[in-house]
């Protein structure tokens, strides 16, 4: 097209201007959610009992929720996720204590700046799980070197995220508070930390995950007891299914771990 | 009521690494009284506010007080900002009750409304609430009303007069609307663009009860300062749209 012979072809418009926007803002059903997950768990039991799934290979939910069932009786199963949370809990909150005292220590001050993030950057792309056998050297088979690689591989996302979050402070809060005279400490504690929160909270979530799946290949490495222990155990039996038992205790325990942070971030994060 | 502190500004120069944006300023806020800086953007009258109050240090020259200060005046110099810097996560009480916390003062009751939740005129009042609630000797306004939509701004104006005729102290204020200097300012300081050096300094002697824009004087005086500044704040837009962004 284009102007030929310097007149150009005109378009004619003509009616309701057609809308344009919408779209791009999913909303959510948490109706939806479950059904989703229903369904899927009832196609499996449905094509396990046709035959068209090997159970040996895979068992059919119903076997699974069985197995479930005697742990929980026997008491097997407390006995293992006992020990399991315990070392998930000791391992996370020190790895997330000393990752948000570093990260605040990097993200405030000059002198921890560099060395800080040196050693992080050096120490962050090691595989945890391949430091479990010096843990085991350094503090023995027993509960030290599970909990110590869980708090290891916490500690350096969350450094990372604090520092971050802490990079993150507007500037403009920080003046205001030293304009009015603020102590260092009262700005760190009633700015700083507030507004780096939702950085924190959101490594809470990443952590959280990485501290079970450490746990359960510690557990896998050298222990009695915990639900990677038991996993372990059943495989080698080939009793699958109690193996798939352990792992949906483990989807569980995830679940619920995000959705305990979930409840911390309506509660503390409020104004947002 | 005590007159308020003098602030007196000597040979103040300011570098960020080899561009100086303050050359050579000299200036005295007299106290009790308002006075405001104009200028082209770009001119440093805000980094001209901080070194004023102490949250920049000069590269050259110093800022000193000198004046009767009531006890009960928690924090002498203080501040109001152009973006409010008030805590999102506080409410409206709980930001100005963090300006008192670190003092010996008593707890502030528990407060109803979060700031978030407020239009930009609120917030701005907020802001303004928290520095009078330390009983400032001298005021330092950052371009309060700039982030406010045209009829905020002029509710908010007047507000801010009668605030500021009674409650007497000191005032330094940073704007780049011509029309808030006449109407707020009792000396006018012109700074040229950068480096920002002192232009003019006008002085306007009337009260600041019964200034109304309409006024032909203050018209006349709005448009003065105009013509003092225009040509450099097309230079200084100029110089920005050439500017490696």
């Amino acid at each position: 097209m284009g102007p030929v012979d310097g007149i150009t072809r005109m378009r004619r418009l003509d009616g309701k201007v057609p809308f344009r926007g919408g779209g791009f803002s999913p909303g959510e059903s948490a109706w939806a959610a479950t059904l989703t997950l229903v369904v899927v768990v009832a196609l499996w039991q449905a094509a396990a009992s046709a035959g068209l799934i090997p159970t040996l290979f895979l068992p059919a939910p119903v076997s699974i929720g069985r197995a479930l069932w005697a742990l929980t009786v026997s008491g097997e199963l407390w006995k293992h996720l006992s020990a399991s949370l315990f070392r998930l809990a000791v391992g996370w909150v020190a790895g997330t204590a000393f990752g948000i005292g570093m990260g605040l220590a990097v993200g405030l001050w000059s002198a921890f700046r560099s060395p800080g993030m040196a050693v992080v950057s050096a120490l962050f792309p090691i595989p945890k799980i391949a430091l479990v056998p010096l843990f085991i050297i350094w503090f023995g088979i027993g509960e030290g070197a599970k909990i110590a690689t869980v708090a290891f591989g916490v500690f350096f996302p969350t450094v990372i995220a604090t520092a971050g979050g802490v990079d993150g402070v507007p500037r403009g809060l920080i003046r205001m508070g030293q304009s009015f005279g603020l102590s260092h400490w009262a700005i760190v504690r009633k700015i700083v930390l507030p507004a780096a929160l939702p950085a924190i909270l959101n490594a809470f979530r990443v952590t959280a995950s990485i501290g079970i799946v450490l746990l359960v290949a510690a557990e896998m490495i050298g222990a009695e007891k915990g639900i990677g222990a038991f996993v372990l155990a059943a495989g080698n039996l080939y009793d699958t299914d109690n193996l798939l038992a352990g792992i949906v205790v483990l989807s569980v325990l995830g679940l619920v771990v995000a959705w305990v942070i979930g409840r911390l971030e309506r509660v503390f994060l409020r104004w947002r | 009521m005590s007159a308020g502190l003098r602030l007196t500004v000597d040979r103040l120069t300011h570098r960020y690494g080899s561009l100086t944006v303050l050359d050579d300023i000299s200036l005295i806020a007299e106290p009790g009284q308002v006075m405001v800086l104009v200028g082209p953007s770009g001119c440093g009258k805000s980094t001209l506010l901080g070194l004023m109050g102490g949250l920049l240090s000069p590269s050259d020259g110093d800022v000193r007080c000198e004046g009767e200060v009531p006890g009960d005046c928690l924090n002498p110099m203080t501040y109001v900002f152009q973006d409010f810097a008030l805590l999102p996560w506080r409410t409206v009480a709980g930001n100005i009750s963090l300006a008192l916390e670190d003092s010996a003062l008593p707890r502030a009751e528990r407060p109803a409304r979060i700031a978030e939740m407020l239009s930009g005129g609120m917030r701005q009042r907020v802001g303004i609430a928290r520095a009078l609630a330390v009983r400032p000797a001298c005021l330092l306004l950052d371009e309060p009303l700039s982030a406010l939509d045209a009829q905020t701004r002029e509710l908010l104006l007047e507000e801010f007069a009668a605030l500021i005729a009674r409650a007497g102290t000191t005032t330094v204020y940073v704007t780049h609307n011509l029309q808030e200097a006449v109407l707020l300012g009792q000396q006018i300081v012109v700074l040229s663009r950068r480096p920002g050096r002192v232009r003019e300094v006008l002085r306007l002697d009337r009260p600041l009860a019964g200034r109304t824009a309409a006024d032909p004087d203050l018209a006349a005086m709005e448009q003065r300062l105009w013509r003092m500044i225009r040509d450099d704040a097309a230079e200084a837009e100029r110089e920005r749209a050439d500017a490696p962004a």
